[in-house]
């Protein structure tokens, strides 16, 4: 709870439907459908749109006022129907509402029905996951989905050797990353959602109602039988897509924070070496190189400095663990989640770096986080673009990571995850340091 | 109109204009299931109320609506900005089953004590609906208390579409008409509805009014400010831009205060000198008449030039529109033949039969006319028609682009002032940087043709 106000004032989190609704694009021919009024589905997509860049055809039930008061299984049913007409999806995803949960609709028994009444060899695969917009953030109903989807269509497979990889919210670069890193240990990797493809395609001749790309179906199935489970982020709830692989099918769970810098990242392909038996690839191990090489070229312009870090949890965790790495102080972690572990988190991810202790709050909201920091000289704010009137206001740099970069172009190609990512961050990091002392500076130097 | 993109219940919903007397459904609930572009009763009075920016706007309701409403609009302010910041009761799970009326009486209470606005609008969403808390109540318990305006907008998501929020929007500033001094107004005087002061239009917009000698009493609602709209009965006229959102308003002071209205649109040169010559013979003063002549003549002859240089690389193009409301389509079909362009398809979230029938009447042979339409049919009217440019929002934007058509933006987070004189120039050169940028070489469409 927010101990000190009542109201909230330019939120820190998203609506968890729009977590699903992200998640579900992550899956090969699925279209993500909202069971609830109209606006919602809308608001959604115009909001994902402005980050991706990207077409996300989010279908709705548009209940109207009878079926508020009726129920919504009608429209749910007729809403089906016409997407299945029309888009052809091997799967639909459906997440539920405020609206629709507090009329009390019983979805997974209007399913039943809806299968039972028009179910044919064309019905697609249909998953659905609660997610009340009143409890919880956009996270609660990403991580929902993904749960849900393993859930409802993993079946018992037999062994195989993929290693499943639940990536949490992280941006479609993060994803090709993991992706290549996987090939790069030679394993069959099955990562979910993968929405690098579907929210980050190329230009084309003909509108995709359906983009190509997702984690295809039939990997989803097998899931059970993979040889391992590796689930990012630091904050997880106890029940996860990755508990119910283990509990349901003894598939063996790895959890680690997300590979943000260069522990986590170790931690992350040392997973990846055991699980392979093999060594760090050449590739990486140069890359791993460069980035230490580059963080001795650049400490100085960063030691010391002070920075607010707020946005999800995970990923506010992980920067927070960089950030120590590389010599900046992280003053302040703020989160609108309340999963109730940041700041164990955040103590983890501090650990061994000589970094004293940060102000760690979660539930909060701009507001929140601009009184907290007047009383503290911030030199550096890291988080995404909603921060940005803040910053202004306060004239402090702003470093756009994670979801959503709204007043910038290439929010989906940041990325953040690997030695890669953490070079493209001390990059981004550095320079915006340097670029502020340079602009604000009477000289004007040319070298640094 | 049949075709394979388009649902079978929303056949009746699509028009090729042609051979067949002209026949249209619409002003109905979206389909489900049909991927509508189109919003909710919320975002209707959200919209239409967002610009007043001295008053406090508080979303009653889970997180979601707040933070998707949040700077939504490009809706500028000369002074306080407490309308750029998002609010929200942020309803839980125990307000939900408890009820939320103490939470927004307490919400209201520490906003207003912070920021001292003139008025509050606190908005309901589907759930408060749902859950029925008596909005209505705790208004008026935080009206007595704190002395300023405390309005309710039954804005429950789900009771309707935009036009229903529209319409609550203009009940809620209705009770703020009539409550201010009317004192030292000339009888040369109007109030603005329905313009947003998007990057600045209404700025534009009351510097002509002015310039022909009418005082212009209330911005409703671009660069809002609430006393001014509690005087806005001293006006002797309304007038009023965007079909759907404010006529409820200038009819329901048409009612009660017996002030006339005229319906305008300032997109567009044509739209924007009928505007101004329709207002200054209201007045019947051939003064004011005079005026207007001069400067729509001075305007128009700074203007054409500049323009012709835009009309000769576009000459032929064509165009489709999709956008809110139709009389926004209206202008925009007008602007379009002013720049030689050909509209090819038109379509609107909310157009009623009569603005439909319209543009019927304004557009050519074989012009798609569409109502409450969907990425699949757009996309493919757009392919069919092989358009050169789209207009229309950030949702139609992707559409768009995927396919390598060139895009307009006229939707209201934009950053270019589209009304008025100078406002056309910026249309054109906005159509222009992207019909004639060479990055459709090398999208797949174009590549294509290149080749052949």
């Amino acid at each position: 709870m927010t101990a000190n106000y009542i109201s909230t004032t330019n939120a820190c989190k998203l609506c968890r439907p729009l977590g699903a609704s992200v998640a579900f694009r992550g899956i090969e021919g699925c279209v993500p459908f909202l069971h609830g009024s109209q606006g919602c589905a809308t608001y959604m997509r115009r909001y994902i749109i402005s980050h991706f860049n990207e077409p996300i055809d989010i279908a709705s039930s548009s209940l109207g006022e009878k079926n508020a008061i009726y129920g919504g299984a009608a429209n749910l049913k007729q809403g089906l129907e016409n997407v299945i007409s029309k888009y052809h999806p091997s799967i639909i995803g459906i997440a539920t509402t405020c609206l629709t949960e507090t009329i009390g609709d019983d979805v997974p028994h209007i399913l039943k029905e809806y299968v039972n009444e028009f179910g044919s060899s064309e019905t697609p695969a249909i998953v659905n996951v609660s997610t009340p917009s009143y409890s919880g953030s956009h996270m609660e109903g990403f991580h929902g989905a993904v749960k849900s989807i393993v859930e409802q269509l993993c079946e018992i497979a037999p062994a195989n050797e993929t290693v499943n990889i639940l990536s949490g919210f992280v941006s479609a670069a993060d994803i090709r990353y993991l992706k290549s890193v996987c090939e790069d240990f030679a394993i069959d990797s099955t990562i979910l959602p993968d929405f690098s493809e579907t929210l980050d395609g190329p230009a084309l001749d003909d509108y995709p109602l359906i983009p190509k790309g997702g984690t295809p179906l039939e990997k989803i199935r097998t899931m059970g039988g993979a040889r391992a489970t590796i689930e990012l982020g630091a904050t997880l709830p106890d029940d996860t897509a990755g508990t119910c692989l283990e509990k349901q099918h003894r598939t063996p769970l790895y959890r680690i924070g997300l590979p943000i810098g260069i522990r986590q990242t170790d931690a992350f392909f040392d997973t990846l070496a055991s699980l392979s038996n093999k060594q760090l690839p050449a590739r990486h191990m140069n890359a791993r190189g460069r980035l230490i090489d580059a963080m001795v070229d650049g400490h100085k312009y960063i030691f010391g400095r002070k920075a607010v870090i707020y946005g999800e949890e995970d990923l506010v965790a992980g920067l927070t663990g960089f950030l120590a790495e590389i010599g900046i102080q992280p003053v302040l972690c703020a989160s609108g989640g309340k999963s109730g572990m940041l700041k164990d988190a955040v103590t983890d991810a501090l650990g061994g770096m000589g970094c004293l202790m940060p102000e760690v709050v979660e539930d909060v909201d701009f507001y929140d986080i601009e009184e907290k920091v007047k009383a503290m000289k911030v030199d550096l704010l890291i988080g995404h673009s909603k921060g940005y009137s803040f910053a202004r206001k306060n004239n402090i740099p702003l470093i756009r990571v994670g979801f959503p970069i709204h007043d910038r172009v290439g929010g989906q190609r940041l990325l953040h995850l690997g030695y890669d990512g953490a070079q493209q961050l001390f990059d981004t990091i550095t320079n915006t340091v340097i670029a502020h002392k340079q602009d604000s500076s009477d000289v004007g130097y040319s070298y640094m | 109109m049949k075709s394979a993109a388009i649902l079978e219940d929303r056949q009746g919903q699509v028009f090729r204009k042609g051979a067949e007397p002209f026949a249209i459904d619409c002003n109905k609930d979206s389909l489900a299931g049909a991927v509508s572009q189109r919003a909710c009763v919320f975002c209707g009075s959200r919209v239409v109320l967002y610009p007043i920016a001295d008053a406090l706007h508080l979303v009653h309701g889970p997180i979601g609506c707040a933070v998707y409403t949040w700077d939504i609009r490009g809706a500028l302010s000369s002074g306080p900005e407490l309308h750029r910041l998002s609010f929200s009761t942020d309803l839980q799970e125990m307000d939900v089953i408890f009820g939320g009326e103490k939470k927004l009486t307490r919400a209201l209470e520490e906003l207003i004590d912070r920021h001292q606005p003139k008025a509050a609008f606190v908005y309901s969403t589907c759930i408060v609906g749902i859950i029925g808390d008596d909005l209505e109540a705790v208004c008026r318990k935080v009206t007595k208390e704190k002395s300023i305006p405390v309005l309710p907008v039954q804005s429950e998501g789900f009771k309707g579409n935009k036009r229903a929020g529209y319409q609550a929007a203009c009940n809620a500033m209705a009770k703020l008409v009539g409550t201010g001094d009317t004192g030292n107004i000339s009888k040369y005087s109007i109030n603005i509805l329905g313009d947003f002061n998007l990057a600045g239009e209404i700025w534009l917009i009351r510097e002509y009014f002015q310039k022909i000698g009418i005082e212009v009493v209330a911005n409703i609602t671009g660069d809002g400010r609430i006393a001014d709209i509690q005087r806005s009965h001293g006006a002797a006229l309304n007038v009023v831009q965007c079909s759907g959102a404010t006529m409820d308003l200038a009819d329901m002071m048409k009612e009660k205060y017996s002030i006339p209205s005229l319906r305008v649109s300032y997109f567009g040169v044509e739209d924007m000198a009928a505007a101004l010559y329709s207002v200054a013979e209201h007045f019947n003063n051939p003064l004011l008449l005079e005026r207007a002549e001069k400067l729509i003549k001075q305007e128009v002859s700074a203007l054409m030039p500049e323009l012709s240089k835009y009309k000769e690389a576009l000459k032929g193009k064509k165009a489709a529109i999709y956008v809110g409301g139709a009389f926004k389509a209206f202008s925009l079909v007008k602007a379009f033949r002013l720049i030689g362009m050909d509209v090819v398809m038109v379509g609107s979230q909310t157009g009623t039969r009569e603005d439909y029938i319209e543009l019927d009447q304004i557009t050519d042979d074989g012009t798609i006319i569409v109502d409450d339409s969907n990425p699949l049919e757009l996309s493919a009217f757009l392919k069919e028609k092989d358009v050169d440019l789209f207009v229309g929002g950030v949702k139609e934007r992707p559409i768009a682009y995927k396919l390598g058509v060139a895009f307009c933006d006229h939707n209201h987070e934009r950053k270019e002032m589209l009304a008025g004189f100078s406002g056309m120039l910026n249309f054109a050169r906005e159509v222009y940087s992207s019909v004639m940028s060479p990055v459709w070489n090398f999208v797949p469409r174009r590549a294509k043709e290149i080749q052949k």
